[in-house]
């Protein structure tokens, strides 16, 4: 294989990797707005902490002296979704339920200020530093001509693969076949109507937040030991990025979401590669404007029809 | 029953009901006529606690259910059909039977499914279809059909007709009766008078938000201002 082909295919797992993070968090995003049509900006913050409690985590465990790393690995996973998602519950009880029914765009700033205050809050607990931990899972595959260009495939990127896939298909289950999956899909074609059959629907959107919180828990553990650092204004950009991805999908949309990020990731790796990669920003943000411009419901959702 | 007592309901400024009074039986259909934007259809939302009735006494089971939230009281044995038909359109038949009765066991829930399977023998040939593929009679009788699954006492109809071919308008008058004698009370809002006269124990009129009439369904289709007004003669 030629040198570019190889180069490319490096991106594209690259790019799948960042993207089915985006993915992860997009799907927060996208489930809160189908059943109550308002972004929840603070969930970026959400994934933040769910980094944070990964890396406190890890770092306690390994300092009382526990070696075995998948032990490790799931109890930082079980303890950063349960964080998480009680963050996550709790932002949607204090800050949005109180507002139900007033005028969208109140939630919506309530959102932005419940963003600001966990920024702060994270700040004011560890500190505005990077906070780093080193590499968990190391090594990988390789493949190509080392002459020529060797693709490289991590382990931690096959992790990340692989725990976004299972997280993605426990979704889908979720979703589709059980009896709270059912009301949740209920409750985003007719709040009302799913009401009016003696359906708590308070219960739904809560569900709604916790699941969100606790997949952009998972995002925030994989990307921690990813990327190896984590800092209290993570949170923002990559929420920036997961509601990009979650419109350029199609708002509302959960296929829509995970497509989304995967065209995202892509797109940014390959801008990075081919670009002076401080423009891979510039690309994918550009790239929400065209969506906006050219295809408001995105890739994959349906058109808004306005109720009469 | 269904006791409904000076209830009036404002949407923000506006009053859309006025002192409205109506009381419905057990094991009667009764049905409400009115023109449109008379206040029908926010009657029975008020009925089901959205909007809440600003004063006013709603009793079911002589029980005070205005003060209470929409769910709660939609687990009384009360069940709606609501203006244009709001089912699933994304979810299949048995999907949407299943929200109907989805706070009652499963072995229940499965016991009324088989019912208005029975009942509806169109649903159980769509069963796994998508909702929003079917037309429109057959929406309504999956709307009827949700409603059933909680096995409501009481079922409000809001324009079961609207919008129906005549010959399906017959097929879900009849089985309103059907559900009358399975002893389910009917609180029916209709356009087409006639055929909800016809039907009624008894009737109510109501015109800007004030009840202006009431009696038998028989009384109703002869009184004159009625017939001028709602039967086209």
């Amino acid at each position: 294989m030629t040198e570019t082909l190889l180069y490319l295919i490096q991106q594209l797992i690259n790019g799948l990797t960042i993207g089915s993070t985006y993915a992860l968090i997009a799907i927060g995003y996208t489930m809160v707005y189908g059943i109550i049509g308002m972004i929840n900006f603070a969930h970026g913050e959400i994934y933040m902490i769910g980094s944070y409690v990964t890396f406190i985590v890890i770092a306690g465990l390994l300092g009382m002296g526990m070696v075995s790393l998948p032990i490790i690995l799931i109890i930082a996973l079980v303890v950063a979704v349960f964080i998480a998602s009680t963050y996550g519950w709790t932002v949607e009880r204090v800050a949005y339920r109180p507002l139900r029914g007033s005028n969208r765009l109140i939630p919506l700033i309530s959102a932005i200020g419940m963003s600001i205050f966990l920024q702060n809050y994270v700040v004011l607990a560890q500190g505005s530093r990077d906070v780093a931990l080193p590499p968990q899972i190391t090594g990988g595959w390789t493949f190509g001509d080392p002459a020529v260009f060797e693709v490289s495939f991590s382990y931690m990127q096959a992790l990340i693969w692989g725990a976004t896939f299972v997280t993605m298909t426990a979704l889908t289950l979720f979703i589709s076949r059980s009896r709270m999956g059912r009301a949740c899909r209920a409750c985003s074609e007719d709040l009302g109507m799913t009401n009016l059959l003696g359906i708590d629907t308070n219960r739904t959107i809560a569900l709604t937040f916790i699941i969100g919180a606790a997949l952009a828990a998972v995002a925030g553990l994989l990307l921690g030991l990813y990327y190896g650092v984590v800092n209290p204004f993570v949170g923002f950009i990559a929420g920036l990025k997961a509601f990009t991805a979650a419109v350029l999908g199609g708002i509302g949309s959960i296929p829509g979401a995970v497509l989304g990020g995967l065209v995202l990731g892509v797109t940014e790796a390959l801008t990075s590669a081919y670009f002076p990669s401080e423009y891979k920003d510039v690309v994918s943000f550009g790239l929400l404007v065209l969506i906006l411009l050219f295809r408001p419901s995105g890739l994959l959702g349906k058109p808004e029809v306005e109720k009469v | 029953m269904l006791r409904i007592e000076n209830v009036n309901t404002h949407y923000g400024p506006i009053q859309a009901l006025h002192d409205v009074s109506i009381e419905v039986k057990q094991g009667e259909i009764v049905t409400l006529i009115g023109a449109n934007g008379a206040g029908k259809t926010t009657l029975m939302m008020t009925i089901c606690g959205d909007p809440q009735a600003t004063t006013g006494s709603v009793q079911f089971d002589g029980e005070e259910i205005s003060n209470l939230q929409t769910a709660s009281i939609m687990q009384k044995g009360l069940a709606i059909v609501p203006e244009g038909r709001r089912v699933f359109s994304g979810m299949t038949v048995e999907e949407n039977l299943a929200m109907g009765g989805y706070f009652r066991t499963k072995a229940e829930a499965a016991e009324t499914m088989e019912h208005v399977l029975e009942l509806f023998p169109r649903l159980r040939e769509r069963f796994s279809q998508r909702a929003g593929t079917m037309s429109g009679g057959e929406q309504q009788m999956l709307a009827i059909g949700r409603a059933m699954m909680s096995r409501p006492r009481m079922i409000l109809l809001d324009e079961p007709s609207l919008g129906l071919a005549p010959i399906i308008i017959q097929q879900i008058f009849e089985i309103i009766q059907k559900l009358r004698d399975e002893g389910v009370t009917i609180f029916l809002v209709e356009q087409n008078a006639n055929q909800a006269l016809r039907i009624a124990d008894r009737g109510y009129v109501l015109e800007h938000g004030h009840v202006v009439l009431e009696g038998s369904g028989q009384d109703l289709l002869t009184n004159e201002d009625v017939q001028k007004a709602y039967l086209g003669g």
